[in-house]
């Protein structure tokens, strides 16, 4: 498809939610601006392969995603090497302003999965369809369902369950999915 | 019945559908929308609008000089 004024259009009202998703993928603002605009050199560079008619937003999310992963892949070596230095950059992520409620839901949120909290994510704050969200990760409709089960019942288990300490996260979730077996 | 299902909620246990109940799904939900939406509020930066405005598409790239005029970009190189 050419890259008309209304495509360059339609891409731009996509940016506040793909940064939103970045920094949902990302825990870092800086890092997630600079995948977006990744994802958006990289949309604009193979726009022709975008199908007009589809779905735009959903197409942006997926290049993203990719670009996330595979800078992830690369980043998890230098983790590995810087010695938890990044993790420290993690946690001084300023706080301005939230509400301690969010702090709390924001650490559960870390606390998922890569797979669950992105499925989640999609699914339930982006409000992609199951059927989109699928086409973004790569999997079956099915496995994003399950992924965002299990993601809502693990921040239940975090979150709302008092005895959850007790059990650690793992059992909890199992226990609250009702043994619905692994 | 209802009072088994208020304690279900209080438990975070799993409803009827094999979920979790409506009350802890609607918590979440909103939770989770409020820290999106407060990303999704903030907006375009310039800096990604200028670069969907002036960037070209791959095809357009080589026409550099149909128009002639205009291209507005100096990148120090004549």
């Amino acid at each position: 498809m050419p890259l008309t004024d209304s495509l360059r259009d339609d891409i731009l009202s996509s940016v506040p939610s793909l940064r939103a998703f970045a920094i949902s993928l990302c825990g870092n603002a800086d890092r997630a601006d600079d995948l977006v605009q990744e994802t958006l050199l990289r949309a604009l560079a193979n726009i022709d392969s975008f199908q007009p008619g589809s779905n735009l937003p959903a197409w942006l999310f997926t290049i993203l995603r990719n670009l996330f992963r595979s800078d992830y892949r690369k980043r998890r070596r230098e983790v590995e090497d810087a010695e938890g230095n990044y993790a420290k950059t993690l946690k001084t992520q300023p706080a301005q302003g939230a509400h301690l409620e969010f702090e709390e839901f924001r650490a559960a949120l870390d606390k998922l999965p890569q797979d669950q909290r992105e499925a989640l994510i999609l699914v339930g704050a982006s409000g992609f369809s199951y059927e989109d969200a699928a086409m973004i990760c790569g999997c079956a409709i099915g496995t994003i369902k399950s992924r965002v089960n299990r993601a809502r019942s693990k921040l239940a288990a975090l979150l709302y369950v008092d005895s959850a300490e007790d059990f650690g996260p793992d059992q909890t979730v199992r226990a609250v999915m009702g043994g619905s077996g692994g | 019945m209802s009072d088994l299902k208020s304690q279900a909620s209080k438990n975070a246990a799993p409803g009827k559908h094999g979920g979790l109940s409506a009350e802890i799904q609607s918590r979440i939900g909103h939770q989770l929308r409020a820290i999106y939406d407060d990303v999704v509020r903030q907006g375009v930066p310039d800096r990604f609008v200028d670069l969907v405005r002036k960037l070209d598409g791959p095809a357009t790239t080589p026409k550099a000089a149909e128009s002639g005029n205009d291209n507005g970009q100096d990148d120090g190189r004549d």
